[in-house]
């Protein structure tokens, strides 16, 4: 049983505070007035949804660009993963459980939602400590944990595996998707496609590996960041800390998040996850492979690996990539999701072409449903 | 009948289907119609029939999981839903069906306390149980108990609702909070209590929604906000009506522990299905009036006024509580909590 506070609104109401917001946006107003076309990345998808759900680019000033990135996992998931996915879920005797998002993103054959209206057994769970207990339930099955997420999700992973082992739970293992999101903002910095004057870097994410994890951008590239958090007061903080360092020319990392995110992190968390996982090279959609990004199982957990102990056939690559899906472009920030051909046209919610359009953090859902009027 | 569980030889039609249908349903539904135990229940209707009036008829499943949640269960549902339905029509309920498909292995008291919960909400809405039907399905297959309601009920002459008939500049009121079933029944089924805990809207609306006629307000149309929400609505008579809509979110009732816990599980308050709430559309002019009867019956305490019909494009419009805009969607497929 999870226990939650009582006054969580009072304290939400002050982030939304109309009169706090009005005073952001004119200090934005003035810092940003006869700057050229400023333009930030926020980097997570959370950023993105509330961004559009508080309709924060209406108030804010023209020259001032926000571009979604690539901070979405289950966009981000390879489409070979996607259908390796899948191929688990349709093995004889195999539950596979797994986050709401993942159930519905299209793999080349259908997506798991499909899988299970055809009698695949796929289970939605919120923790992956219900994984756990699913397969405690079910011991005649083999129940595979779908693991999708950043450093976010990869303690409760972690603390999932660990447990799992403790309890010597023969029939849990995972497959392991989860990503580390520095090296693909490094990607992206380093592909300089679109021009980026900050980011916006991503709240919870940095609360588990601390604000300090950003500070190659500025170093190495020069972009500064301002870690930020998702009520609409957070993320007006953090625009105008980039403004700031635009004006200044002093790009840095910026810590506007400090009710939750700590300047090395949570170090706690942080041992979880080496804990359990090894950093291997991997394929993000859009990204292609990027070095030491992919949080796989460590060689003493190899027994809860799910790739291990079934064999799949052979992953062949971007195999279901042959639409005229543009996730890959929106992911890198080069292309806002209303300009893709197939946005609200061939691709809608009920009727997703691509991941951005099915994951709550997907950047064509958050501009579909909370677009602005 | 002596306490045990539903077994196969229940739906039989034979001895044990009897007993299950004298000794539990007619006995504690109580209706005298239904005593008889007819094929078809035969009504007399000359006294609630006048010239220009008009009959209205609603069916609707019932599928809850858990079948009892704080605030009701799947009984009370299956009343209470029907009769929102009819209401919606401004029709006045008078008679309603249930078919009850049971499963085996359902505890017999337990089937008790959902039909007498059944009674109990059909006895205040004032609707009569008149017909019914029971059958039994094996383990595993009906989640308990599912109900199928119908529900007939008289639109007294002169009464003419609909999305046809809303304006631009209608006020819409909604009777109180928004999303209190829905998160009742998603944070029992995930084991998430609250230091608040949620109970469930679910109540029958007839008599909030006689008070706007016995007063004379011109209601032009009224829809029961079930599944989807008050958002789902709003959307579903924008395009019907041709008209758009906007929504003051700082005017949306929210109850504090109904937000937090969609906070945390990243929904929208609008969208959470509630079992208790009307959406009515009535002239601005004639909105305070409204909003008085509400909050003076027991259903309508939390009445609030949460938007206007403007002219224009069919779509719904939320002006936040940061001055900013944006258009509300129809989300897609099943509400999903978010992953990280």
């Amino acid at each position: 049983m999870t226990m939650l506070g009582g006054e969580r609104g009072e304290v939400l109401g002050q982030y939304r505070s109309a009169e706090a917001c009005r005073g952001l946006v004119r200090s934005i107003e003035r810092l940003a007035d006869g700057l050229r076309t400023a333009r930030f990345m926020e980097f997570c998808g959370g950023h993105t949804h509330a961004i559009m759900r508080h309709g924060l680019r209406g108030l804010l000033p023209p020259n001032i660009e926000l571009l979604s990135g690539p901070g979405c996992p289950v966009c981000v998931t390879a489409q070979a993963d996607v259908d390796r996915a899948l191929a688990f879920a349709r093995l004889e005797g195999v539950t596979v459980a797994t986050f709401g998002d993942m159930v519905r993103v299209p793999g080349s054959g259908g997506s798991l939602q499909e899988a299970r209206a055809l009698g695949a057994d796929v289970r939605v769970v919120y923790s992956p400590l219900d994984a756990v207990a699913l397969a405690r339930s079910l011991r005649s099955r083999q129940v595979v944990f779908l693991a999708v997420g950043f450093e976010t999700t990869a303690p409760g992973v972690a603390a999932a595996l660990l447990q799992a082992r403790k309890e010597g739970l023969a029939n849990f293992s995972v497959f392991s998707l989860l990503k580390a999101t520095p090296p693909s903002m490094c990607a992206i910095a380093q592909a300089g496609e679109v021009r980026l004057d900050g980011v916006i870097g991503p709240g919870h994410v940095s609360t588990v590996i601390g604000a300090k994890a950003w500070e190659f951008l500025p170093r190495d590239y020069g972009i500064g960041c301002a870690v930020a958090g998702f009520e609409p007061t957070d993320i007006l903080l953090g625009v105008l800390e980039l403004l700031r360092m635009v004006r200044r020319r002093e790009p840095a990392v910026a810590n506007c998040y400090p009710r939750s995110v700590r300047e090395g992190g949570n170090a706690i968390a942080q041992q979880l996850i080496a804990a359990a996982f090894q950093l291997v090279d991997v394929e993000w959609r859009g990204l292609g492979f990027i070095p030491a990004s992919g949080l796989k199982l460590a060689p003493d957990l190899a027994e809860f690996d799910a790739e291990h102990r079934f064999a799949l056939p052979k992953a062949t690559g971007e195999q279901g990539a042959h639409t005229a899906c543009r996730c890959g472009e929106v992911l890198r920030g080069v292309l806002e999701p209303p300009a893709c051909p197939l946005f609200a046209n061939a691709c809608t919610p009920e009727r997703p072409v691509g991941p951005c359009m099915v994951s709550s953090e997907g950047a064509c859902a958050a501009y579909y449903e909370l677009g602005a009027a | 009948m002596a306490a045990g569980l539903i077994r196969l030889a229940h739906g039989s039609g034979g001895l044990l289907t009897q007993e299950l249908v004298h000794s539990l349903f007619v006995r504690t539904l109580g209706d005298e119609e239904l005593s008889r135990l007819l094929d078809a229940a035969v009504l007399d209707h000359s006294s609630a029939l006048q010239a220009g009036s008009r009959l209205a008829m609603t069916t609707d499943a019932y599928v809850v999981d858990p079948l009892e949640f704080p605030g009701g269960d799947i009984g009370k549902l299956a009343v209470c839903g029907t009769v929102n339905d009819l209401a919606a029509t401004a029709a006045q309920p008078l008679w309603m069906s249930a078919a009850w498909i049971l499963e085996e292995g359902l505890e017999i008291e337990r089937l008790r306390r959902l039909v007498f919960s059944m009674k109990e909400a059909a006895a205040e809405a004032g609707i009569r149980l008149v017909t019914g039907d029971t059958k039994v399905v094996p383990h595993g297959l009906a989640g308990g108990a599912y109900i199928g309601a119908a529900g007939v009920g008289i639109i007294p002459p002169g009464r003419d609702v609909g999305p046809h008939r809303i304006q631009p500049g209608d006020a819409i009121l909604v009777n109180g909070t928004l999303g209190d079933h829905g998160m009742a029944i998603m944070l029992l089924r995930e084991g998430i209590s609250m230091d608040t805990p949620i109970e469930s809207d679910c109540a029958p609306l007839n008599g909030l929604v006689e008070a706007l006629f016995e007063v004379g307000i011109s209601v032009h149309c009224l829809r029961d906000a079930t599944r989807g929400g008050v958002g789902a609505v709003l959307c579903e008579l924008a395009l019907q009506s041709g008209l758009g809509m906007i929504v003051h979110e700082e005017a949306l009732p929210v109850r504090e522990a109904v937000a937090a816990a969609c906070e945390i599980l990243g929904l929208d308050p609008l969208f959470v299905a509630n079992e208790g709430k009307m959406v009515a559309f009535l002239p601005a002019s004639e909105a305070e009036r409204a909003l008085a009867v509400w909050r003076a019956h027991p259903y309508g305490r939390g009445a609030a006024l949460i938007g206007e019909v403007a002219p224009g494009k069919p779509i719904v419009r939320l002006r936040t509580t940061i001055g900013s805009e944006r258009q509300v969607r129809l989300p897609a497929g099943e509400l999903l909590p978010r992953i990280c």
